[in-house]
């Protein structure tokens, strides 16, 4: 980070010789001629960009993708800037608000604390794929009879939070739900009514 | 009886109407519009807190793959109305104007936009971002108010003018404390607090043609942005226009234009591209305001039998360089409780930060701290009961306006919550209960803030499907705004709330102020409410003679049909009514009336707070957390009891976790992310349980409301502060109470 930010000469420097270094070793089988040597001759720094991308396959709420992709897309820019899929908030871009949480093989994950190369093959379930059709999921109905939002920002970390935290057998009590909730804020305080619509499918014993 | 039942609705805890959009991840914010061909911006900022910049390499991040600009204040386009601004009618409490982005040289705080980035990803922004460097001639700065207090001034609009609120008040005798029996005098800190909405600030700008700007903006106002961006760019108001349909949150922070939209106007202008920007959790500390670390005295005297005969309260709070920045912070302490004299004075002190903006229940929650503390410790001195210490001092009418209150249920409030939080457990004496480790105790602290109505102007229409759609400009950053104005239309009109659709966040629509200071609902409330009203008028005179001699009040529209209440033949199908024009909708303004002249008008609130300490650890655990309002008629009790329990929630990061720090060697914030700048999360928070006593206020608007927004908030600190010295014996006059100010 530090030489990012304290060499950026050093650093662009380092980046080109990584590319040439890539590229050269791709080179014998794929690279066109060209191309490689525009690189090479620092002339045309966004056709070398595009030996940046990888290959990606991802399942997401059921729908098979095939991308490309640059190693440092995380999963949540991917869902919301190349999948139109803004229903997953972006709340810190550091992995400290839950506002990102979706379910990776049904698994709750901050989505912008992961790279969306390191799903490979898996199954992603966002907070549009909660809903099967027009139906809201038990919980979706729940957070909204008990009001447990107010701005709805935070509403779709939440919910898939609660999801999995009822899943994974972490919502036996007020106690627990609060303790397995805390990495989801709702800077709207809307905690009390988040944790009755918790309880109350938690309760309800419908299939999460 | 159905028929009655419908008409029920205001009052009615009512889903809210965009609650489906919320929880299925269909509400769209600001950075979640497609466009076609969407830029992406990244600001750079200054790495000095004061001085000039003298020269900004930036080769390397122009040559960076995907880059399409760079933008400072050395190639930045001229923004025709950064000349020609003056003063901001938009931003009526504050002298000077907003940072003129790239403008000058002048670096006025750290972390200053010096540059936008500006590529075809996020990634390649944010990695070109890191390319920028700038150089500078730094200067001296001052970062700490503490240190500067001597320096701090009268602000420059009470100067000028002798009636404006920020001047000092008097009644009775100057600092007639200093003479009192029993007295005392303390000093209280509140530091800098930061919004920190759960949405990042984020907006996306389309210039859809050279003279004509469309903004998808996190603003608690459309018509304000619009306002200063259109000046900004000499257009056309109507040339410019701004949707902020949803709005994750704002606190307060949506209440001002800051650099970082201007920044993406620019962008987008350069690029000819629409340009989405959102700023970094790093950014919300330094970019988009903040509550202003104050320094409060008061000073207070009694007599014996617990009658407040002076009060002073003094504070002086932090305001930036280039703008000054006014809050309310004394204003309760003028007008709550008995007294005969009672002092007040206000300062600022300029330091080289960012301008701060009013956070929920701005100078107020603030103002609270310090008074309702120093009420707690008079009582102990007095060896009273807080609570009937109040009650002794508790005013029948306005102290500082000399007015009758519009309605004032503040002792019913007070029963409300004693009951509710078990107050008759405490004990006087601190420090007399425990539980194992744990030391519990009591407190409470009251709140109040201004009743405020502006003007507002709603449209109604009757469209051929038996709907009725509403629209005004005003905005919803999480009150439940839409469903409560779907109920007050649906109440009017008597027609069911699912036909009727209330449409907000548009600058195009009918005029509303900023949705700010508790006034929306006040507000926009009779907005709706007459414009249903007119578009029933209207529809009656359309329906012919049947309804000629109709009452206004008998008129309702049904499924189907215009009808007469008690006459169930006498309708008009809409699609006749639609015929001769009943589908034109009627726009109607509301304005205050004359009777904030006569009443003084105020909501009211007081928090009851039982704590848990440990006494080796100094953990403070808010074990119960009771708000009781008297905000006027409730129009829905779910949403509104929501927004209580968040004020509730605010209040505990207020007194327990909450501080933004700037290492002043360098005057930059060493919080910078949720890891350090604790917010409450669901494991800080109690069951918060709300009562509200529910009373119209005949004064403020026909509805009886008269807002819950910043009463939720004001008070909330030293309740839990004046229960941590119930527990403890340990008095902490500066916020957050953190373990290391208990053990
Ligand atoms: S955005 Fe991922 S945790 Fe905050
Ligand atoms: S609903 Fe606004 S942050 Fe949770």
């Amino acid at each position: 980070m530090s030489i990012e930010s304290d060499k950026p000469a050093g650093h662009d420097e380092a980046r080109r010789t990584f590319l040439k270094q890539s590229s050269l070793l791709t080179a014998f089988t794929m690279v066109p001629g060209p191309v490689l040597q525009a690189a090479t001759y620092e002339l045309d720094e966004k056709v070398a960009a595009a030996f940046e991308k990888v290959p990606l396959r991802l399942e997401v709420n059921g729908v098979k993708h095939k991308l490309s992709v640059e190693p440092r897309t995380t999963l949540l820019d991917l869902l919301r800037e190349n999948l139109n899929l803004t229903g997953t908030k972006k709340g810190c871009d550091y992995g400290q608000c839950g506002a990102c949480t979706v379910h990776v093989d049904g698994q709750r994950v901050n989505s912008c604390l992961s790279f969306a190369v390191m799903h490979e093959g898996k199954k992603i379930t966002t907070i549009e794929g909660l809903t099967n059709g027009d139906k809201l999921h038990p919980m979706q109905e729940a957070f909204v009879k008990h009001d447990g939002f107010q701005c709805g920002y935070c509403t779709p970390g939440q919910i898939m939070s609660a999801v999995a935290c009822v899943r994974e057998g972490h919502a036996g009590s007020e106690g627990e739900i609060r303790e397995y909730m805390s990495g989801n804020i709702c800077r709207c305080g809307a905690y009390s009514n988040i944790v009755a619509a918790i309880q109350e499918v938690k309760n309800g014993g419908q299939k999460v | 009886m159905k028929e009655q039942a419908q008409n029920k609705q205001i009052g009615a805890p009512m889903d809210r109407v965009d609650g489906r959009l919320k929880v299925t991840g269909g509400a769209k914010y600001s950075a979640e519009y497609e466009l076609p061909n969407m830029a992406y911006a990244v600001l750079v900022g200054s790495t000095i807190t004061k001085g000039r910049l003298t020269g900004i390499d930036t080769k390397a991040a122009e040559k960076a793959p995907g880059v399409l600009a760079v933008i400072t204040h050395f190639n930045s386009p001229k923004v025709p109305g950064f000349d020609t601004a003056g003063k901001d009618p938009s931003q009526p409490a504050t002298v000077g104007g907003p940072l003129k982005i790239f403008k000058d040289d002048k670096i006025r705080y750290n972390d200053q936009p010096i540059a936008v980035v500006v590529a075809d990803s996020w990634e390649r922004a944010r990695f070109a971002a890191r390319l920028v460097k700038g150089q500078y001639a730094p200067e001296k700065h001052k970062t700490n108010l503490e240190a500067n207090a001597s320096e701090a001034f009268l602000p420059t609009a009470a100067k000028k003018n002798p009636k404006h609120p920020m001047n000092d008040y008097q009644r009775g005798q100057v600092d007639a404390y200093k003479t009192g029996a029993i007295k005392l005098e303390s000093e209280y800190v509140i530091p800098t607090e930061v919004h920190h909405p759960m949405e990042l600030q984020a907006i996306t700008a389309h210039w859809e043609a050279p003279d004509r700007l469309t903004l998808y903006d996190k603003t608690q106002g459309t018509l304000a942005t619009r306002r200063d961006f259109a000046k900004e760019w000499n257009l056309p108001e109507e040339n410019v226009k701004v949707i902020a349909t949803f709005v994750g949150g704002a606190f307060g922070n949506a209440l001002h234009s800051w650099p970082h939209e201007s920044a993406a106007i620019i962008a987008a202008k350069v690029v000819n591209r629409p340009v989405k920007l959102m700023l970094t959790r790093e950014q919300m500390f330094t970019n988009v305001g903040y509550r202003p670390y104050t320094w409060q005295k008061l000073g207070m005297s009694a007599t014996a039998d617990g009658k407040i005969t002076a009060i002073t309260h003094e504070s002086v709070g932090q305001t930036s360089t280039y703008e000054e920045f006014t809050e309310s912070t004394l204003a309760q302490t003028r007008m709550m409780y008995q007294s005969p004299n009672v002092t007040t004075r206000y300062r600022l002190a300029s330091l080289d930060v960012c301008s701060p903006i009013w956070m929920r229940g701005p100078g107020e929650a603030t103002g609270a701290f310090a008074l309702e503390s120093a009420m707690d410790e008079m009582a102990h001195l007095l060896n009273l009961d807080p609570l009937e210490f109040r009650l002794r001092n508790y005013t029948e009418q306005d102290p500082e306006k000399n007015k009758p209150w519009s309605t004032k249920f503040l002792k019913e409030c007070y029963q409300l919550g004693a009951e509710r939080v078990g107050w008759n457990k405490r004990q006087l004496k601190p420090g007399s209960l425990r539980d194992g480790e744990w030391l519990i105790g009591y407190g409470m602290g009251v709140g109040t803030f201004g009743a405020h109505r502006g003007a507002a102007t709603v449209g109604a229409q009757l469209r051929p499907d038996g709907t009725v759609l509403l629209q005004c400009a005003t905005t919803d950053i999480g009150p439940g705004t839409g469903t409560v104005m779907t109920q007050i239309a649906a109440e009017t009109l008597g027609l069911d709330p699912k036909k009727i659709r209330f449409e907000l966040g548009n600058s195009s629509f009918p005029k509303a102020g900023t949705q700010g200071g508790s006034s929306t609902v006040n507000s926009v409330g009779p907005a709706t409410q007459e414009a249903c009203l007119a578009l029933k008028e209207k529809l009656r005179t359309l329906a012919g003679a049947a309804f000629a001699s109709a009452k206004k009040e008998d008129v309702t529209l049904t499924d189907g049909y215009l009808a007469l209440s008690g006459s169930p033949t006498t309708r008009v199908a809409y699609a006749d009514l639609i015929k001769q024009g009943g589908d034109k909708a009627v726009t109607v303004e509301a304005k205050p009336g004359p009777e904030g002249q006569k009443y003084s008008m105020y909501s009211f609130s007081v928090h009851f707070a039982e704590v848990r300490v440990h006494e080796l650890t100094g953990e403070v655990r808010v074990s119960k957390l009771v708000s009781c309002a008297d905000a006027g008629t409730i129009i829905n009790e779910k949403t509104a009891g929501n927004q209580m329990k968040g004020g509730a929630v605010g209040g505990i990061g207020m007194a327990l976790m909450e501080a933004a720090h700037i290492d002043d060697r360098f005057g930059r914030y060493v919080t910078k992310d949720f890891a350090d700048y604790h917010v409450p999360v669901h494991a800080d928070s109690p069951d918060v349980q709300v009562a509200f006593v529910n009373q119209p206020d005949p004064h403020v608007n026909a509805l009886g409301t008269k807002g819950i927004g910043e009463i939720a908030i004001i008070g909330v600190a030293p309740a839990i502060a004046n229960a941590i010295f119930n527990a403890t014996g340990k008095r902490i006059r500066e916020l957050p109470i953190t373990p290391d100010k208990l053990i």
